[in-house]
């Protein structure tokens, strides 16, 4: 099935999404610092849920969100290869996740978990 | 398959194409439940509940707070290893180096497998200590959330041990490496999810 | 490619004779063509048994206080009836059209995944089939297309009823998942060379749009299904009120999942009716990239607008407000549609065909569905007219105006392509006023019922509240419609036998399934074409059409002249016999093209999968469903580890 891909004349379609070369993905150096962030990213998390004193606070929160977001984006741009990857792959994923997570919020607000003051 | 397929409009495999549409409809699969698990945070009457004590007013009998979170911290660095063994093990495909690949696609199954221990070790534990799917709304959208999640997993186990399978029986071309790709894919989307749930379930309060 | 762990070791079996022709052809097909007729026809038969449903409603709502059918049927009837008309003929006859059309539009031998794409349809077979067993158990569903929990749940509905339509609707819902993954890899891979985005068919674009609001609205109704599903078979609490469950948690989802399934309802008819007024106008669609815009802006603002079906129960004011104005913006892109398709008439050659006239018909009730949507989308215009028959009059003028006259339009259409024959003009005539009048008288007078104040799904009423002579219009207007149903029958099938030979192109189109035989041999293109422009048939055959009226962009203008001049250069314009090809055509064999072995596994693996269902409903039997598991696995891998096409080496 790759085969097909090395013969493929270039993208024909309006968007110019011309497919990469399959082989440009990271190497194992590039994996290992992944892994290695993602384990101490993860070991932060954990920690700062064991401080009673920085948990009260309303950053504790945020700080979690931030952390978990900076893990999956990393997962996703190194280990799904999207930074690699070819544009439309991109579009797929992130179009669909944007409009999911504007829903999961939406949806938060309308049960009250979220409020809005002005 | 032969390769007398007519290239693609855009250069790019069919199977890569339909996986990426599958995980952008997966977003919206896991959204609802996570949606659900949220709005239903602090909602139960009765316990056990997850981050705080709870005494039964009937019985006084005092349920601790149930999750636990150095073991689950446990399981979610395996699955995070479990990634980093999958992208070698694609890698090693690439490159054709086929011991490499046996390993690390091995590796890739037994770490997915052993989340799915823990997994089945923190649901028996709860059990135990008094949280079923029936025992309030926090048991029924906790357990199918990240049962789920589970049963994603196992699918991906499955998968891997096909591909370990045909790996072993007439090892893998580089040529075909799109067949560890698109299973690499989906094994670290169940781990993006993973990576969401933690965060959301368990260590927020 | 379905195939993502191919063992070319294996020994691969000749297809034997009995896949050639008969009933098996048509149980292991894998050919996009023969799948879309079979949705065509399965769609159909489930139109006539929903047309029944609604004519013993307006029988029993003909006069006050009638009782031909007892309160607890009547139930069963308008929520069959309206789970069938939208799960089980609108969605499937858009995907008989899906299936026939898209690989021909886009110029293809197939869809990206064929024995996916035979999934599908067997799943969609079982689904329907499995929801409609209800009524032999006299136990069909009754609480409404939108089963809202708690009502549904098991201790206000204990009967197998709501047990039917939660499964029933999962089954259906892995057809559609699993259809729309297919389709939107067959248009992003497989168009041919030359036809890039901006130059394909609108239907496909339209296509396009809807196979991603299906894959994006679908999993949620998937998960509020399964927790409705657990709640009633394992004892979970998602809706259990006592449980502290909050009552809206099904109405969110189900309505999150609802709305975008409107536009997945509409946007193939919308693209059906592109296709046919600028054919019978003999002029290019009049905006075709705004039509595009319009369609995605639709499909975009589609997801931010479902609360509006909740204005009643009183989300505060700055959810209603949200809610209100999205649903308002989104009139603009379906407005931008009306007006240009008007534009396309504008200063045509109209030719008032039986699909022409659908066509209009849509353009013209489809407005009025659309102006008493925008009524409600105001909070507390809405609040009058919740549950009120005027709802009833709004939706059926989008679904049945809407909808169902663009499908016929299409049917009409595209019927010389799929049968090879016309269909007969005059009773074409005869459906379409039949119906046109009919659907009007039915459904006008629910307006002044709503506003008078007749509520929704009440199984009969009172003499003397002024609504008896409206009821009786009602009934009339749904008997016509039937009379015209059967013109429609009875033409569909006189037709495939008398009607006049079709030929490649019957009606002067522009796109590329009209330059391939009626009906197309299996492997559709005997080379496939290169694309130089969005009407490559009017380019060649009626080049005035495309050079007096602009249509596109300058950039565009100027892509196509750098494309085309490429193309005359480096590969020469696809022979012109392919156009005036008689209609006996070589076989696949004989041209040397590879095309998918027919294989029954993907109808073994729908089956399995459908009696893991129905081991769910048999009292939680898990003997069966465990069976039915493995056998579903095994008939996955069977069907996964054999080639698609039989191998050359």
């Amino acid at each position: 099935m790759a085969a097909d891909h090395s013969h493929a004349t270039l993208s024909h379609d309006a968007e110019g999404n011309v497919s990469p070369p399959e082989h440009t993905h990271p190497d194992w150096g590039t994996y290992k610092w992944v892994a290695l962030i993602l384990t101490v990213l993860t070991a932060m998390e954990v920690w700062i849920y064991y401080i009673p004193s920085f948990t009260k606070t309303y950053l504790f929160v945020p700080t979690l969100l931030i952390l978990s977001a900076v893990k999956f984006t990393i997962v996703v741009m190194f280990y799904m290869h999207l930074k690699y990857d070819a544009k439309l792959f991109r579009a797929l994923f992130v179009g669909p996740l944007t409009l999911a997570a504007f829903t999961l919020v939406g949806l938060l607000f309308l049960f009250g978990h979220l409020k809005i003051s002005f | 398959m032969g390769g007398e397929h007519p290239p693609t409009s855009t250069g790019l495999n069919n199977t890569k194409v339909a996986i990426w549409a599958f995980i952008g409809s997966e977003c919206f699969f896991f959204a609802s439940l996570i949606s659900t698990y949220l709005i239903y945070r602090g909602r139960s009457p009765v316990g056990p509940f997850p981050h705080d004590a709870w005494t039964d007013p009937a019985t006084g009998h005092v349920f601790k707070a149930i999750l636990n979170i150095p073991v689950t911290s446990v399981s979610t660095f395996v699955l995070l290893m479990s990634s980093l063994a999958m992208v070698l093990a694609h890698s090693a495909v690439v490159r054709g180096d086929r011991r490499s690949s046996k390993i690390w696609l091995a590796s890739t199954a037994i770490l997915g497998a052993t989340f799915l221990g823990f997994q089945a070790y923190e649901f028996t534990s709860f059990v135990h200590e008094g949280l079923t799917i029936h025992t309030n709304l926090f048991g029924s959208s906790f357990f199918i959330l990240t049962g789920f999640h589970g049963a994603h997993v196992t699918a991906g186990v499955i998968w891997l041990l096909t591909l370990l399978f045909i790996d072993i029986k007439r090892g893998f071309s580089p040529d075909e490496a799109i067949n560890v790709d698109v299973c690499a894919l989906y094994w670290h989307f169940v781990d993006v999810v993973w990576i969401a749930i933690f965060t959301l379930v368990y260590l927020i309060k | 490619m379905a195939t993502t762990v191919s063992l070319p070791a294996t020994p691969h079996r000749e297809p034997s004779h009995r896949y050639e022709s008969g009933v098996w052809s048509w149980l292991a097909t894998t050919d996009h063509k023969r799948i879309g007729q079979l949705y065509l026809y399965t769609s159909l038969f489930w139109f006539l048994v929903g047309g029944i449903e609604a004519g013993i409603i307006r029988t029993q709502l003909y006069g006050p206080n009638q009782h031909l059918v007892s309160a607890q049927t009547y139930n069963e009837l308008f929520t069959m009836h309206g789970t069938t008309m939208i799960f089980l003929v609108v969605m499937p006859l858009s995907a008989a059209f899906f299936n026939f059309l898209i690989p021909l539009q886009i110029g293809a031998r197939d869809v990206a995944f064929p024995r996916l794409n035979a999934f599908s349809y067997w799943i969609f077979l079982f689904g329907g089939l499995f929801i409609n067993f209800s009524w032999f158990l006299h136990a069909a569903p009754n609480g409404g297309w939108f089963g809202y929990a708690p009502l549904t749940t098991r201790p206000f509905s204990p009967g197998l009823n709501i047990d039917f339509w939660v499964l029933g609707l999962q089954i259906l819902g892995i057809s559609s998942l699993a259809a729309g993954f297919n389709f939107i890899t067959t248009i992003i891979n497989m168009r041919a060379p030359g036809m890039h985005f901006m130059r394909m068919p609108i239907f496909s674009w339209m296509a396009f749009i809807t196979q991603f609001m299906i894959v994006l609205a679908f999993p949620i109704f998937t998960v509020a299904l399964t927790f409705l599903m657990l709640d009633r078979f394992f004892g979970t609490n998602f809706y259990e009120i006592q449980a502290g469950a909050d009552p809206l948690l099904w109405q969110h989802l189900f309505w999150l999942f609802g709305h975008p399934e409107v536009y997945i309802l509409i946007l193939p008819a919308f693209g059906l009716v592109s296709e046919v007024l600028p054919v019978f106008s003999r002029k290019p669609l009049f905006g075709y990239p705004v039509m595009v815009y319009s369609g995605i802006l639709i499909a975009f603002l589609g997801f931010g607008v479902w609360a509006h079906h909740m204005f009643a129960v009183g989300m505060g004011p700055i959810a209603d407000s949200f809610f209100s104005i999205t649903t308002m913006l989104i009139a603009i892109p379906t407005g931008v549609k009306i007006f240009n398709w008007l534009g396309t008439m504008w200063g045509g050659s109209l030719r008032f065909t039986t699909a022409m006239k659908f066509a209009i018909a849509l353009v013209a009730l489809f407005t009025i569905g659309g102006i008493s949507g925008v009524m409600h989308s105001s909070p507390p215009s809405d609040l009058q007219q919740t549950d009120s028959y005027f709802i009833v009059a709004h939706f059926h003028y989008v679904l049945f105006g809407g909808s169902l006259m663009g499908l016929f339009a299409g049917l009409y259409f595209y019927y010389p392509k799929i049968t090879g024959r016309l269909m007969n003009e005059k009773l074409g005539s005869w459906h379409f006023w039949l119906t046109a009048i009919g659907m009007n008288l039915t459904f006008f007078p629910m307006h002044f019922l709503g506003l008078d104040g007749m509520p929704r799904r009440i199984s009969s009423y009172d003499a003397g509240q002024g609504w008896e002579n409206n009821n009786h219009l009602a009934s009339y207007g749904a008997a016509l419609i039937i009379i015209g149903t059967v013109f429609f029958v009875y033409n569909w099938f006189a037709s495939m036998r008398k009607g006049a030979v079709a030929g490649n192109d019957p009606w002067g189109g522009a796109t590329l399934e009209w330059a391939i035989p009626s009906p197309p041999p299996d492997y559709n293109f005997a080379t496939i074409p290169q694309v130089t422009s969005r009407y490559p048939l009017w380019d060649r055959k009626s080049p005035q059409i495309t050079s007096e009226v602009p249509h596109g962009t300058r950039d565009e203008q100027k892509m196509e002249v750098k494309i085309a001049g490429q193309s005359t250069g480096t590969a020469p314009a696809p022979a012109d016999t392919r156009l005036n090809a008689p209609n006996a055509h070589p076989s696949a064999k004989q041209l040397g093209i590879n095309m998918p072995t027919p294989t029954i596994r993907p109808l073994l693996a729908a089956f399995f999968l459908g009696c893991v269902f129905v081991g769910l409903i048999a009292h939680r039997n898990l003997t069966i469903m465990f069976i039915a598991a493995g056998l579903f696995v095994l008939s996955l891998y069977s069907w996964l580890l054999t080639p698609l096409e039989p191998e050359h080496h």
